[in-house]
């Protein structure tokens, strides 16, 4: 697309960081070699290999859980609580220290832009520490009942969506309460987690308080079995969340998932539109759609529906997709050959069922991964897209009559994650608010985070929270829990 | 990088000649009473302050390097209506800022030529002898700026007499007291007036009408939607967010807002309104900021002087020294610009 | 009284959508005294009927759960208030079934009452103790508050037949979610009395469905049911605990896992028992003007 004002390119140097050719596992405090057969770990946006990571093994495992342990027995269990808060304030500020190679680091391996790993990523997992920090010697009087006591070892699998922010939700409420973790990050997207490593070692956190043991599914399998962990915490799929509460079943290990979602945002005819088509752009196509809780149902009022659309469609050809290092790049790469392989595969289905599929104009690079911004009308509720979750840049449009219509369509799903609302009438707002059958529900804005603010899902969409007062109560038990 | 459009179309004005009654169709009933006008200016969709606000932060975030720099900052210069508006100036404080309006950069004579200067509507005529031949539009506020605080009477004497003087554009004040209180139609009539008042004697069209909507008394985003519209089916070519009295004057939420009135009306009526924030605007980074915000939510049909300026006096001179840098490669200092 | 006087015998059925019908099998079993007499024969409820119990206890949830926390605890004291003028029956089914003294069994009916005294308490406070105000850094109003998780599975504790099954159940009424419990296999006799108590205690028909029978039967149809949000293995243990709670991973239901052995159901129960079947909703609002 050729404009009067094309804007040249802006690119983040990549000098800031400084790759090696292999990384190790972080156990016990130090970088190992891993016994499983490693992995390569790629650029999406390029399909350049970054660095091979080693794979952790079952006795990898073992070896990374006994540190915990030990760590837990001997250091981190008995220490202050407020020495523990000071770590944690440490760590905090070394991920704003070195923000910037940490967001970079981050896109080369995610593909997410520039601008949103630099602004939302790295700062969140920076302020999640924070927040984090001041808890760990004021549980008493965090209302979770008297005596709070750590769990133990928790063994937490992240997903590559948001490899930092997902990193700093597990490891810092589990280091407040006083766990130790053993961390296992997706394997898509490693680099950052081995990163988060050296500042460990920089803030002399004790050896074995938190451990990084890389890995693909397998890894995560031993993680999860191992019988010496006392806690499981996961994000990821709905289905591997089911098979980690199996494989928990009957082993007393204490459990949180944060799983899919497909959520419903609803524009009421009185929405402050312009806004409203803001709101609808960052709710799906934030993070190229790879957000559990992505706003990847459009419910639009029918008598609004033709001009949404436009709105929609007019704000999309704005959309910048291109190289993620690109300050300017509001969509990057989909970050593996898999996950566009299931995006194209649903978006085809989605055509085949009979929605109409729109893309803007504009070419894609041609190496890499990449998928257009993509806008499904006359979609059903009975079709795929408005089922099963893309994770991908792609909005199903669906339509509806009455407030109660929209209600019952945006609970028509097995998942509960997050909804938004969009009206300039409070109290409709706080009805529909309340109907809504879903752990965050965005009024008037979407896809906002912070660490005061507990977050997690209804229904299948996982249960336990992160973040908050409430978030503790997943890495504690009281003398009445 | 593409034909770039520095210079005012030089028959806009001439073209200006078209009579406006009524608002255009499909608004032209929209005005018949007071309470209808209220729906109507009611029924505008609402403006959320914090979602406004989180769009302008992210474009704001925009890295504008190289050629795309020297293209927004030549562009900017193009657009600035260089202004002096205080109760010290004089004719030769006019006719050097004539002078700086026609050759920003002495040193440099690729450097393009403001859009406008804009004085008071006493020194319009020495302003539009020392433009003579430039193809620079001379502005003047009219309409007991900047309060607006006169009977209707004295603010149309005010635009006749600037008219007569010579002046291309009136930039009026609308009735701020009028429109808090809810008596839209009053405010709507005087702009019509106002309007009438800038027809050129011997009916050679009509000087350009910019109304200042001064948004920093009406406070709220709604209230600067509603008051963009009223603007625009009122007749008015450009709508301008501040007199520069008043603080806040220009913010970007506010021009955002009214970018997308404009748009919207367009969309409606087929009909382009220009966009002017003033006051508050100094920076180079500032500047850009705004042609962004145009080139991403209003599209390229307002990335001229033709439909969007900046009012402003000390902007120009940052705009030079980023432009010497970009130039020479090096930073450039206040001694190399002139002062005003 | 007169004691010649024969009896009018009560038949035990199940309570189900607010009415009280055998199970759809036609299946009884015969429940004895703990000494081995008989008592009666309970209705041993079917598949099919927890299937009707599911369909009866969510197409309540939105009424309940959308009552105000103030109508609930007044419905849940009337619970109590209701028992109260039965406890002479309660302590005789009691004692027959759990075996106990008149006094002992007495002191549990006591207890039982008192617990629903407890949550009745609590359904107004449970926002402000689990809810919060979320200081965002940013210009957003923030809350987030507890809500029901919907329907939910109670397998009643198999021992203390009443004091255990009121434990159980007070705690996920309180939060407004709706129940289909399977009484104690051995003792069911209290719970079929204490659904007609509750249908004559303003609790809207199809909040508490009662069935009767083996939660080993009945419970890994429940535990797999697709719209049964969580389930109490209260009333399990061994690989029936493992097996449910693995079954309950198939729709991710939320999972309140039985003591290694049934508890003193005389102790402080605390929050333990309403938070694993409470949701925290998150909301956040621009502020602006």
């Amino acid at each position: 697309m050729t404009s009067l004002f094309e804007y040249a390119p802006a690119l983040e140097s990549r000098s800031i960081v400084d790759l090696r050719p292999s990384y190790g596992l972080f156990i016990d405090g130090e970088f190992t070699e891993g016994t499983g057969t490693p992995l390569k770990t790629l650029n999406p946006a390029t399909e350049e290999v970054l660095a091979e990571v080693a794979t952790g093994s079952d006795a990898d495992v073992d070896r990374a859980v006994h540190a915990a342990r030990r760590a837990f027995t001997r250091v981190w269990g008995p220490m202050r609580p407020a020495d523990r808060g000071k770590y944690l304030f440490r760590i905090a500020r070394l991920l704003q220290e070195r923000a910037r190679e940490f967001a970079v680091l981050e896109s080369l391996d995610n593909g997410k832009p520039i601008r949103e790993s630099r602004d939302v990523d790295v700062p969140l997992a920076a302020a999640h520490f924070f927040y984090h920090a001041g808890w760990a010697d004021k549980l008493e009087h965090a209302g979770l009942g008297p005596a709070p006591r750590p769990l133990g070892v928790a063994g937490q699998v992240i997903p590559w969506n948001f490899p930092l922010m997902m990193l700093a939700w597990k490891i810092a409420p589990a280091l407040a309460t006083g766990n130790t973790v053993v961390l296992k990050p997706a394997e898509t997207t490693p680099l950052t987690a081995l990163l988060f490593a050296e500042v460990c070692q920089q803030a002399d956190l004790p050896p074995g308080v938190v451990n990084i043991v890389t890995g693909a599914g397998e890894t995560g399998r031993a993680v999860v079995a191992h019988p010496d962990v006392d806690k499981v915490a996961f994000t990821g799929s709905t289905e591997v969340g089911q098979s980690i509460a199996r494989a928990v079943a009957g082993t007393g290990k204490r459990l949180t998932l944060e799983l899919g979602g497909k959520a419903a945002n609803i524009v009421f005819d009185d929405a402050p539109v312009d806004q409203a088509v803001e709101g609808i752009v960052r709710g799906i196509f934030f993070n190229q759609g790879h957000v559990c809780c992505a706003g990847s149902r459009l419910l639009v009022q029918e008598s609004v529906h033709d001009e949404v659309v436009a709105s929609l469609q007019r704000r999309i050809g704005t959309l910048r997709v291109g190289d993620p290092l690109d300050k300017n790049t509001d969509l990057g790469a989909i970050n593996s050959a898999e996950q566009l392989a299931r995006i194209r595969a649903l978006s085809d289905v989605g055509e085949a069922e009979g929605a109409q599929r729109w893309q803007p104009e504009g070419d894609l690079p041609t190496r890499g991964y990449w998928f257009k911004p993509t806008v499904f009308t006359d979609v059903s509720p009975a079709h795929r897209i408005a089922r099963d979750e893309v994770f991908g840049p792609v909005l199903s449009v669906l339509t509806f009559r009455t407030p109660d219509e929209a209600v019952a369509k945006a609970n028509n799903t097995s998942y509960g994650l997050s909804a938004g609302v969009w009206s300039e009438k409070g109290s409709r707002i706080l009805a529909i608010t309340n109907k809504l059958r879903a752990g965050v529900v965005w009024a008037n804005t979407f896809n906002e985070f912070d660490p005061t603010s507990p977050f997690g899902g209804y229904k299948q969409s996982g249960y336990g929270r992160e973040g908050g007062r409430q978030g503790l109560a997943a890495y504690l038990r009281s003398a009445t829990s | 990088m593409p034909g770039m459009t520095h210079v005012l179309d030089p028959d806009a004005l001439s073209r200006e000649g078209r009579p406006l009654p009524e608002p255009l169709e499909p608004f032209s009933d929209v005005t018949r009473s007071d309470a209808a006008f209220r729906a109507f200016l009611h029924g505008l969709p609402g403006v959320d302050q914090v979602g406004a606000e989180a769009r302008t932060n992210v474009l704001g975030t925009r890295s504008i390097k190289t050629t795309a720099k020297a293209w927004a900052i030549d562009t900017a210069i193009s657009m600035v209506d260089l202004t002096t508006l205080e109760g010290s100036d004089t004719p030769g404080k006019v006719r050097s800022l004539a002078a700086k309006a026609r050759r920003p950069d002495p040193e440099d004579l690729t450097c393009p030529s403001v859009a406008a200067v804009c004085v008071y509507g006493d020194l319009a005529g020495v302003a539009k002898e020392a433009l003579a031949g430039t193809g620079i539009h001379t502005a003047a506020v009219a309409t007991a700026f900047p309060s607006g605080r006169a009977s209707r009477a004295v603010k149309l004497a005010d635009v006749r007499d600037a008219v007569a003087g010579g002046a291309d554009e009136i930039d009026m004040v609308i009735d701020r007291g009028a429109f808090l209180a809810g008596r839209y139609l009053d405010v709507f009539e005087e702009i019509v007036a106002v309007k009438e008042a800038c027809r050129r004697p011997g009916g050679q069209g009509r000087a350009h009408l910019k109304v200042i909507l001064e948004t920093g008394e009406l406070v709220t985003l709604d209230n600067v939607r509603r008051a963009s519209w009223l603007a625009m089916l009122a007749g008015g070519n450009f709508i301008k967010t501040s007199t520069g009295k008043i603080s806040p004057a220009a913010t970007l939420p506010v021009c955002l807002v009214m970018l997308k009135a404009v748009r919207d009306f367009r969309t409606a009526t087929g009909h382009q309104v220009g966009v002017k924030p003033a006051g508050g605007i100094r920076t180079t980074k500032d500047a850009v900021k705004h042609l962004v915000m145009i080139n991403e939510t209003v599209g390229a049909d307002w990335l001229s002087p033709d439909w969007f300026r900046f009012g402003a006096s000390s902007l120009l001179n940052d705009l030079l020294l980023q432009r010497q840098k970009l130039r020479t490669g090096h930073y450039s200092g206040p001694d190399h610009v002139s002062v005003d | 009284m007169n004691a010649d006087r024969l009896t009018v015998r009560k038949t035990y059925k199940l309570y189900l959508g607010g009415a009280f019908p055998r199970s759809e099998s036609g299946r009884t079993y015969e429940v004895t005294d703990a000494k081995g007499h008989f008592l009666a024969n309970a209705a041993w409820a079917s598949r099919k009927d927890a299937r009707d119990a599911v369909v009866a206890a969510r197409a309540a949830f939105g009424k309940w759960s959308g009552a105000t926390a103030y109508n609930r605890g007044q419905v849940l004291y009337r619970v109590a208030e209701v028992m109260e003028g039965r406890a002479a029956q309660f302590a005789e089914e009691v004692a027959a079934g759990e075996g106990l003294s008149a006094t002992r069994a007495r002191a549990a009916v006591d207890a039982a009452i008192d617990r629903w005294v407890w949550y009745a308490g609590w359904t107004d406070k449970l926002a402000a103790v689990l809810g919060s105000s979320n200081p965002v850094a940013g210009p957003y109003f923030g809350f987030s508050m507890p809500e029901p998780t919907g329907v939910v599975a109670v397998l009643a504790p198999q021992r203390s037949s009443l004091l255990g099954l009121v434990s159980v159940l007070g705690p996920v009424l309180a939060g407004g979610n709706t129940a289909v419990v399977i009484s104690s296999k051995q003792c069911p006799l209290p719970a079929v009395t204490l659904g007609e108590v509750l249908a004559t205690s303003d609790v809207p028909g199809g909040v508490v469905n009662l069935l009767t029978g083996d939660a080993a039967e009945i419970g890994p149809w429940l535990a797999e049911h697709a719209d049964v949000d969580g389930i109490d293995l209260a009333g399990t243990s061994g690989p029936l605990a493992m097996e449910l709670e693995r079954s309950a991973a198939g729709t991710v239901k939320r999972v309140l896992r039985a003591a290694a052995e049934e508890p003193d159901w005389t102790a402080d129960p605390g929050l333990a028992r309403m938070t694993p079947f409470l949701e925290t909703k998150s909301v956040w609002h621009p502020m602006g003007v």
